[in-house]
């Protein structure tokens, strides 16, 4: 039942988000703010793993690739497949909900605990559009993040191929290039807009709602995390099934 | 002016607003006192609409808030400052930032006139050369001041301050009740202070709204608080040592 009403809650506040939007000026200079916070504050942290993972990756599956007559060319391929459908899209939200949304959900809680938001509202502002339509904005962008993530994790994966002496450039390369199916390019940026969406709005949520003092921050920022995190893997699972299979 | 009518708040199973009616007119200061946990911090915000009322009214110039629609609401609330108990100044921004951001969303401005007027009203509250500050580099007088300066640097019509000098020191305090009287009659504003400071209430209590336990127990003005013969209102009066000491004073003659 509270579940229920929680989730009602949170349509009701993107509902809210869009109404009686501020100022054009102010919105574009917080909407900037926001991409600085949000998404370049992010591009180290989303490099580093990239790159790293998607070495794993193709180390793995060379380990794993003991019979002879499976073709070398298997690494690239898979290292492709794994870092473009899964890892880039789905591993990097998740890294994502707890960076970016916690940062969200301790800061506009920390507003609300000290009445900064009732600040904004008696001054007749929408507080909701004021803080949370900026963020959206922002996330729009984070599509670009995950294209630099699949770009670094390939980059990774062929770094610890080639170099680790497991195939040869020829073989990686063929591997990359094999059978490539544009759509699952789509499938993989459709999902990243609805993480990116996930990402801006429930940690937001986890932080605008909240009751209590300095404590309190602390713990929705927890919850906060999980509930992304458990969205995003059920938004996964649903839009696989519904463009995959 | 603002009329409250037989305003109710609760939270829970609690009664805290427990039904009474009163008359805020512009022009002059109206001080709520009560002691602490009497209801005063949820009469403003109830009275501010960030609370909703369980029943009753609040009557802004002869319109009830609650017959606005969302559009009046918020146009009614861009002419209303209010000083919060805690200051809630914007984190991220600095003191100058932070008392020109009414006029960022309000007004069509240009950045040059928006920083002069806040210079201005940051003039009148005595508080210079922390322009470029973050509230957090400031001691709480100061926060306290920039509060006010934030509220009154779009001219508003009403103006809420839930106790604006408690945490200053008596000189401070009372320039900033001097100057809080002064917009009050200058443009005619309709100013109600929480306090529980009977210093304030000497100095500017125009017309007083005694509080206790959520009842309204007592209004009248300073000329008249002090001759009351309301038992809860001279305990509160006289729970100050000066004071006491002055009413012994005056026995022994
Ligand atoms: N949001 C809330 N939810 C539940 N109870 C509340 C809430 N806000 C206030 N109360 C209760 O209402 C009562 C009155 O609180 P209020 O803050 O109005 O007191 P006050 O007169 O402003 O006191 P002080 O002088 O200490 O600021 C208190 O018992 C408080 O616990
Ligand atoms: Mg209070």
């Amino acid at each position: 039942m509270s579940y229920l009403h929680s989730i009602g809650a949170y349509f009701i506040m993107i509902k809210d988000t869009f109404v009686k939007p501020t100022k054009g000026r102010v919105l574009s200079d917080l909407i900037f703010k926001e991409i600085d916070d949000l998404i370049i504050g992010s591009l180290g942290i989303v490099a580093f793993i990239s790159f790293f993972v998607g070495g794993v990756v193709a180390i793995q599956t060379a380990l794993n690739l003991n019979n002879p007559l499976i073709p070398k060319s298997l690494i690239g391929f898979a290292a492709r497949q794994s870092v473009i459908l899964e890892f880039a899209p789905t591993f990097i939200s998740i890294i994502m909900a707890g960076k970016v949304g916690s940062f969200i959900t301790s800061s506009i809680g920390t507003m609300r605990v000290t009445e900064q938001i009732d600040a904004l509202e008696v001054m007749g502002i929408n507080s909701l559009n004021y803080l949370i339509f900026p963020k959206i904005v922002a996330m729009l962008v984070y599509p670009f993040v995950i294209a630099i993530a699949m770009f670094l994790g390939i980059i990774g994966a062929y770094t610890a191929a080639v170099y680790g002496g497991f195939t040869s450039n020829d073989a990686f390369l063929s591997g990359l290039q094999e059978d490539f199916i544009p759509f699952q390019l789509f499938y993989a940026f459709f999902k990243t807009f609805l993480f990116a969406f996930l990402l801006a709005t429930i940690p937001s949520y986890h932080g605008y709602f909240m009751r209590g003092g300095a404590l309190e921050v602390g713990k929705a920022s927890t919850t906060s995390f999980v509930w992304t995190s458990v969205a995003i893997i059920l938004v996964n699972f649903i839009v696989t099934q519904l463009l995959l299979s | 002016m603002i009329e409250v009518k037989n305003i109710r708040k609760g939270f829970g199973d609690v009664e805290v607003l427990k039904g009474f009616s009163t008359t805020f007119k512009p022009g002059q200061t109206n001080l709520i006192i009560g002691q602490s946990g009497s209801g005063k911090t949820v009469f403003l915000k109830t009275m501010l609409g960030l609370h909703k009322p369980d029943s009753g009214q609040i009557i802004y110039n002869g319109n009830a808030y609650s017959d606005l629609n969302e559009e009046q609401q918020r146009d009614l609330r861009e002419q209303i400052g209010m000083v919060f108990q805690g200051s809630a100044l914007f984190d991220s921004m600095t003191v100058e930032e932070n008392i020109a951001f009414p006029l960022k969303m309000f007004t069509k401005m240009k950045k040059k006139e928006r920083i002069a007027r806040a210079n201005e009203v940051i003039q009148r509250v005595n508080l210079e050369n922390a322009n470029h500050k973050l509230p957090s580099e400031i001691s709480g007088g100061m926060q306290k001041r920039v509060a006010i300066a934030r509220a009154i640097v779009n001219n508003p019509k009403y103006l809420f301050c839930d106790e604006p000098n408690s945490g200053l020191d008596p000189n401070t305090a009372t320039v900033i009740d001097n100057l809080i009287r002064e917009i009050t009659i200058e443009y005619d504003i309709t100013t109600i202070i929480n306090t529980h400071d009977m210093n304030s209430v000497m100095e500017i209590g125009d017309h007083i709204v005694y509080l206790q336990k959520g009842h309204l127990a007592w209004e009248g003005t300073r000329h008249e608080i002090f001759k009351t013969d309301n038992k809860d209102v001279t305990n509160f009066v006289y729970s100050s040592n000066l004071f006491k000491m002055v009413r012994e004073a005056q026995n022994a003659k």
